[in-house]
């Protein structure tokens, strides 16, 4: 079951198609990563999807109807990148005040409130303001006011940037549970490393278009160059062969390229004949931030301007 | 619905509770009541001192003998005296100023009043009119005429005016009608000024704080902007109450706090009855006055004057970044109409019916000024009417299009946005 679908998406601008024809779907209760570099459409589709924006055409299906911002925004959370709270507001009330804009009563607003920020650990923060607040408090104050009225959609944008290990670790914790208890997280971002991690599946998109789709496994297979790494007492003068070339070799430790039409038991095979002992051999996958840059760096690193009529 | 008032709740409260408001709501009549004082206590207690003029009276105006009205000076006449000997004598003798009149007619400077330094206008003009008064007695004998009848036969008129009325007739007062109108007018001009710049800034605030962005992925922008213009509303027309209640209240409360005050104006016979016609005359102006239908036109322009402008300054502050400067160009040809339309109301004040009066009061960028300075006088039907309207349809219209600005503006970040591309997004859909 999809909680979200999106079919040919498009949102143009006076002079940008920040958004061109995107289409994909978002699997309920799955861990979902939006990539893309600066500038590539990521917010602005999520505008279309928390209805703040409308497509110019296009269609969003929110639990297989079409999407109607008025009723369906309660079910979403969106932490946007660009955070902002009252600054002279205290915490307590910002919360209610927040909670109470997503359709929350005031008296469940505060005990979904006072169970975060147990859960959190800001629990004597309730009668301080906001702008007392380092950069990474208020950001795990964004993050409780994104997801206290249970949404069964989360948008996160960045959602670490400017968090201490220990508290992004907190955070990451709270978004693995919020996934298990059914919640769908869109997760957008631009440091790979953090996808890898978290996310089942990514979209990858640039110059407003989709170039990528698939889970994190899929993706690196279908990336992966058939480079393999072999530990071992290897003599580099005995390593003339067809089956692969030489990547590099580094303190015993060989990086190779295998061979077209050669497959790694080979590979195995030529280095038992040498009576090597292999200490390690494994496949060298490509990681999410090589297939980024490879796919990204191919294209213009900035997007330029364009008249649209 | 229920979240506009979510929001306008929250501004209305936040700016309600802040040490600020409560300062300049109670601060503000505070001062303008002990200006008010000040001036009382100055006006009265400068009655209590005589101040002594010695006078050489070479030209024989006076013949000896001065009909003097004003209490505060108390002349005295020198006999065996020259101006120069006077001179160097007349502050030992305990006399504040040495007033001389030569004798010699083609004298240019006739009339000297020494003083050893700068004596008061009102001073000086008391003895102009002393001595102007004593000149015309004086010719008026020389020519035969007696002065007690001169001044029967010269008597000035005041002219009573009646306004019929189908319902009758009653006396019409034009100061007074005159001061309600300027007091209206003003204060819907400072109400605009005022709180549509604070709508403004908050806007603004909300768009460099990036909060906005927060706020309108749980509630439409349009939502958002009303709340906001509404509470901030709200918020200046508390004010304005309190400062109304506390005025009328102070005013009341002036002769318990100051009993000795009141206890000396009323012994200086001129004021006491220069007060007491005053006071009737400001109760019976106010009586004259249609009353209800100031009372509610007022509230009609005061609310629809500041509608449609907060909702054209909410625009402007979803399109500036955090440059002030820009703030400033973008505000000036809003705040144009608002000075025009002050500036016709002091003329309409003096001449309702002028083309530019009844220009001004239906045009509906400055009507909810201007028809305030007409609003005393008798208005044709349908200019009202079609006044009441335009005001409506502008509001309409304005929160229509500054609501596109407004949703487009506050989540665009960095760049300013152009007149052209504001007016773009006002009119297209999307």
């Amino acid at each position: 079951m999809n909680i979200l679908e999106l079919h040919s998406l498009k949102k143009y601008f006076s002079d940008q198609k920040a958004v061109d024809d995107v289409s994909f779907n978002i699997e309920k209760g799955s861990i979902f990563g939006l990539l893309g570099p600066n500038g590539a459409g990521k917010t602005t589709l999520i505008r279309m999807i928390t209805g703040i924006f409308y497509p110019d055409s296009g269609e969003i299906l929110f639990n297989g109807k079409k999407f109607h911002p008025m009723n369906d925004i309660i079910k979403i959370g969106y932490m946007p990148e660009e955070r902002g709270l009252y600054k002279k507001m205290k915490i307590g009330e910002h919360a209610i005040y927040l909670a109470r804009l997503k359709g929350m009563s005031r008296t469940d607003a505060m005990t979904s409130i006072k169970k975060w920020f147990i859960k959190l650990e800001m629990e004597s923060w309730w009668n301080k303001k906001v702008e007392d607040l380092s950069k990474g408090m208020s950001q795990k104050l964004q993050f409780v006011t994104t997801v206290l009225h249970n949404p069964q959609l989360i948008i996160l944008d960045e959602p670490f940037s400017g968090l201490d290990p220990v508290n992004a670790n907190l955070i990451k914790e709270e978004i693995y549970t919020l996934a298990k208890n059914g919640a769908t997280i869109i997760f957008s971002t631009h440091r790979m490393e953090q996808v890898e991690e978290i996310c089942d599946q990514i979209v990858l998109i640039n110059q407003g278009q989709k170039i990528l789709d698939g889970t994190v496994r899929e993706i690196k297979q279908n990336f992966k160059e058939n480079i393999f790494s072999i530990e071992g007492n290897i003599i580099p003068e005995n390593l003339m062969t067809h089956i692969f070339e030489v990547v590099s070799f580094d303190k015993g430790k060989l990086l190779v390229k295998l061979s077209k039409d050669t497959n790694n038991n080979e590979l195995l095979n030529f280095f038992i004949n040498q009576n090597v002992s292999i200490q390690s051999f494994n496949e060298v996958l490509p990681s999410l931030n090589e297939i980024f840059i490879r796919l990204v760096g191919e294209t213009t690193p900035t997007r330029k301007f364009e008249m649209i009529n | 619905m229920n979240k506009i008032g979510i929001i306008l709740s929250r501004e209305y409260f936040t700016r309600v509770k802040k040490k600020s408001f409560l300062l300049t709501t109670i601060g503000v009549p505070l001062v303008i009541m002990v200006f008010y004082a000040i001036i009382i206590y100055i006006t009265v207690s400068g009655n209590n001192e005589k101040q002594k003029i010695a006078v050489l009276d070479e030209a024989n105006i006076f013949n000896g003998k001065i009909d003097n009205k004003e209490q505060e000076l108390e002349f005295s006449f020198l006999k065996n005296e020259t101006e120069q000997s006077f001179i160097s004598k007349y502050k030992q003798e305990g006399f504040q100023s040495f007033l001389y009149i030569s004798s010699d007619s083609s004298a240019s400077k006739k009339y000297r009043l020494h003083s050893p330094s700068s004596t008061s206008l009102p001073t000086i003009a008391n003895i102009e009119s002393i001595i102007n008064d004593a000149i015309r007695v004086k010719q008026l004998r020389a020519n035969g005429i007696d002065p007690e009848a001169f001044e029967r036969l010269t008597k000035d008129v005041s002219l009573e005016n009646t306004i019929d009325t189908e319902k009758g007739s009653k006396k019409s007062f034009a100061g007074i009608a005159y001061a309600v109108s300027f007091g209206c007018g003003f204060l819907i001009y400072m109400m605009m000024v005022i709180y549509g710049t604070q709508v403004m800034r908050s806007v603004s605030e909300e768009k460099t704080n990036r909060i906005a962005e927060v706020i309108v992925s749980s509630v439409k922008p349009f939502q958002l902007m009303m709340g906001k213009i509404l509470g901030i509303g709200a918020v200046g027309l508390t004010q304005f109450i309190i400062w109304i209640i506390l005025l009328v209240v102070m005013q009341s409360a002036i002769p318990i706090f100051f009993p000795d005050l009141i206890h000396q104006i009323n012994n200086v016979p001129q004021a006491n009855a220069e007060n007491i016609s005053l006071l009737t005359n400001t109760v019976q102006g106010i009586a004259s006055l249609p009353l209800l239908k100031i009372l509610l036109s007022f509230l009609f322009y005061f609310i629809g004057g500041y509608l449609t402008y907060a909702s054209i300054f909410a625009a402007v502050g979803s399109v500036v970044s955090e440059d002030q400067q820009e703030a400033q160009q973008l505000v000036f040809p809003v705040l144009m109409p608002i000075i025009l339309g002050f500036v016709i109301m002091t003329k309409a004040v003096n001449d309702p019916n002028s083309d530019l009066a009844v220009f001004g009061s239906i045009f509906p960028l400055t009507s909810p000024i201007v028809m305030m300075g007409r609003i005393t006088y008798e208005i044709p039907l349908w200019q009202m009417a079609l006044s009441i309207l335009l005001l409506i349809g502008s509001f309409l219209f304005f929160t229509w299009i500054t609501g596109k600005i407004y949703r487009t503006g506050i989540l665009m970040y960095g760049k300013k946005a152009s007149w052209k591309e504001m007016f773009r997004w006002a009119f297209t859909k999307g």
